[in-house]
């Protein structure tokens, strides 16, 4: 048994007057993938988004329990977003890399966290964090070119580049290869498996091979309610709610 | 069955008609709308013009007359040089031209071929060459506005004598002149360097021109951070409320408040409670401030809205603080569109007239202004000034007046396009 990372405890989210989850009890493990699955509009991305607070920027969006990572309850009065940001990454649906130089994409986190101290260590950073997410080798030589111009493959990775260059100990994963073809998804998987031995992933997508391949724990959400979480295997060979037997066969979803 | 596919076609040949009728309509409101810009610009065009141009006459000046010895200039002050007694002898040398005129009558009419401010040209030519003036010096004078006129063919000569203001023996002189090579046609540039005056023919626009950029520049000192800062305030910070929403509505209402209202507003508080120059750029400048604020905000917090949220949300990922996320990744996305928002804004500004009339920029100032608070005219209220005299003169100015304050309206947009172009981020 692995030790457990995050902790989420009792967790209900109301957006206004809608309720999007509704005790959501789980709890992921450290240097692991877990996986979130289930039909859209199901709350696996409220739920994520919970974990570094990101559902902040939505005005009416309003977070009732607890999570905590590491023991500290990130919602509680003293913690503040920016440092819990700083630890748990995040990786979005679309890749929305910074109209900038793929150099800048990746040297901002370190720099507005004074991280790095000389340019010298601020270059290491970047070439690490780029040669980590598996992308260096194809834009060593135009690191100043606008990392918009990359393909979307190549732009989902320079955004995992730039979530983990301020080191963080957590990567949210919002349907990343959703947005991306085949090639670049296995990539994406790849780079996934290599990512965990560092850092503990979860992993929003709506693919259950992809939750199959790379996870070690998935979870089932449906209509806001966690409605199942175990190993895997066994949610994908003997799941224990008809209703998770009925989406990952396929009969609705 | 033919019958449904022969209804088929039929049906879409009315559709396809029906198309083509449309696109006629459209092209028929393009040329009428167009036809009437070419109409406006060739109108302006074609009487203002010949404003870029003057007529001067070479008049040979002896200053031998004035003074023993011409090497003594060099010596004078401009002081001594204004302090010099030189109208008779100024009358003299144009005199000069017609040597055997001896009737006071006529000599009088010969003076009237030039403007009024002959005897001012000699003394400024004197002052700017005293170190180096000759026994007789050529010197040009700027010709009345009706000589001017007549030269350019403006003023109907055939006209029975005593419903023109030129007469018989002018136009006599006149010709005369011309058949010596004396009379000559060269560009205007008094016209753009002087500021208003009585006489036609000596009447700029470098004072309203000067005024004009002051104000702008006022305008743009004002107005463009505070718009700035305001909306993104609105568009960025603000919770979404009932005041926020309130603000909302009364910024677009103030878009839409007719400009001579902002005139009411700068007349009562600007000048009289706060007790600010009169009919000065800076003034004007506060006013029409007020009136641009609203599109600069408009324009700003739209293309703020335009910035796509996931540029946000990747900032804030990375544990930017708010304030970080929106100044270094949403407002140097949305600066190209606040830009171009601000300068048509300052184009509206440059051509607004009726706020400027009701804070004194109306005046009739004859100095070019050094400052912003020296009284001014702006071109707009020249334009409005000068549309009002009868003389040809005026009429001509007036409309290169309009096509100098079309110009600077054109480079302006122009230049909005341009940052556009250049600075627009491509996704």
């Amino acid at each position: 048994m692995k030790s457990i990372k995050i902790k989420a405890d009792n967790l209900n989210v109301y957006y206004g007057e809608k309720q999007a989850l509704f005790d959501v009890s789980m709890y992921m493990e450290e240097k692991q993938v877990t996986a979130l699955i289930g039909p859209s509009g199901c709350g696996k991305s409220t739920f994520i988004r919970c974990l570094n607070r990101m559902n902040d920027v939505i005005d009416i969006c309003k977070v009732q329990g607890k999570i905590e990572i590491d023991g500290n309850d990130i919602y509680a009065p003293d913690m503040q977003v920016e440092q819990l940001r700083e630890r748990v990454g995040m990786v979005f649906q679309k890749p929305n890399p910074f109209p900038k130089s793929i150099f800048e994409n990746v040297a901002y986190g370190p720099r507005i966290h004074g991280i790095a101290e000389h340019k010298s260590d601020l270059e290491e950073i970047v070439v690490n964090s780029l040669k980590k997410a598996a992308l260096f080798d194809e834009v060593k030589d135009r690191l100043n070119d606008a990392g918009t111009g990359l393909s979307g493959g190549q732009q989902q990775r320079l955004c995992i580049a730039r979530a983990i260059s301020v080191n963080p100990d957590i990567i949210l994963m919002d349907e990343p290869c959703s947005a991306l073809d085949p090639i670049a998804t296995a990539r994406i998987e790849e780079l996934m498996g290599e990512l965990k031995t560092e850092y503990t992933i979860i992993i929003v997508t709506h693919s259950m091979q992809q939750a199959a391949r790379v996870s070690s724990r998935t979870g089932f959400f449906h209509l806001g309610k966690l409605v199942e979480v175990d190993k895997t295997e066994t949610i994908f060979s003997n799941p224990s709610d008809q209703r998770t037997q009925d989406y990952i066969t396929g009969r609705f979803g | 069955m033919t019958d449904g596919i022969e209804q088929r076609i039929n049906s879409l040949n009315k559709r396809l008609n029906s198309e083509k009728r449309f696109r006629i309509y459209c092209i028929g409101a393009m040329s009428f709308a167009l036809a009437w810009v070419l109409i406006l610009f060739l109108n302006i065009f074609s009487s203002g013009y010949s404003a870029f141009y003057r007529t001067v006459i070479q008049v040979d000046v002896p200053f031998l007359n004035l003074i023993e010895d011409t090497t003594q200039f060099t010596e004078m002050s401009s002081e001594d040089i204004n302090n010099l007694s030189m109208y008779s002898f100024s009358k003299k040398a144009i005199y000069g031209l017609f040597p055997d005129i001896e009737e006071k009558k006529d000599k009088k009419m010969l003076i009237r071929l030039f403007s009024i401010e002959f005897e001012q040209e000699i003394r400024e030519f004197l002052k700017s060459n005293k170190s180096n003036i000759n026994e007789t010096e050529t010197i040009y004078l700027t010709a009345s506005d009706d000589v001017d006129q007549v030269n350019k063919g403006n003023y109907p000569r055939e006209l029975d004598e005593d419903k023109r203001r030129i007469k018989d023996i002018q136009l006599l002189f006149f010709d005369d002149l011309v058949d010596r090579g004396l009379v000559s046609y060269e560009f205007n540039l008094p016209f753009l360097m002087r500021g208003d005056s009585r006489e036609p023919e000596l009447a700029g626009v470098g004072g309203s021109i000067v005024g004009s950029l002051f104000t702008i520049l006022v305008v743009l000192i004002l107005s463009f951070p505070i718009g700035i800062f305001a909306a993104i305030y609105l568009e960025e910070f603000a919770p979404k409320n009932r005041v926020t929403d309130f603000i909302e509505i009364n910024i677009n209402n103030l878009a839409a408040v007719p400009s001579i209202v902002f005139g009411l507003l700068g007349l009562g508080i600007i000048l009289n409670t706060f007790g600010l120059p009169r009919s000065t750029p800076l003034v004007g400048g506060i006013v029409l401030s007020l009136m641009t604020l609203p599109t600069i905000i408009i324009a700003t917090r739209a293309s703020l809205r335009a910035v796509p949220p996931s540029i946000r949300e990747g900032a804030l990922a990375v544990g930017a603080t708010k304030m970080q996320a929106v100044m270094h990744h949403v407002v140097p996305v949305a600066m190209p569109g606040a830009l171009t928002g601000t300068i048509i804004g300052l184009a509206q500004a440059l051509g607004e007239t009726a706020p400027l009339l009701l804070i004194g920029m109306v005046a009739f100032v004859v100095d070019v202004p050094q400052t912003p608070l020296d009284a001014s005219a702006s071109l707009p209220v020249q334009v409005y000034l000068w549309s009002e005299s009868a003389e040809r003169g005026y009429v001509e100015k007036t409309s290169a007046t309009i096509m100098m304050l079309l110009g600077f309206l054109i480079l302006m947009n122009l230049a909005a396009v341009l940052i556009r172009r250049k600075f627009e981020t491509k996704w």
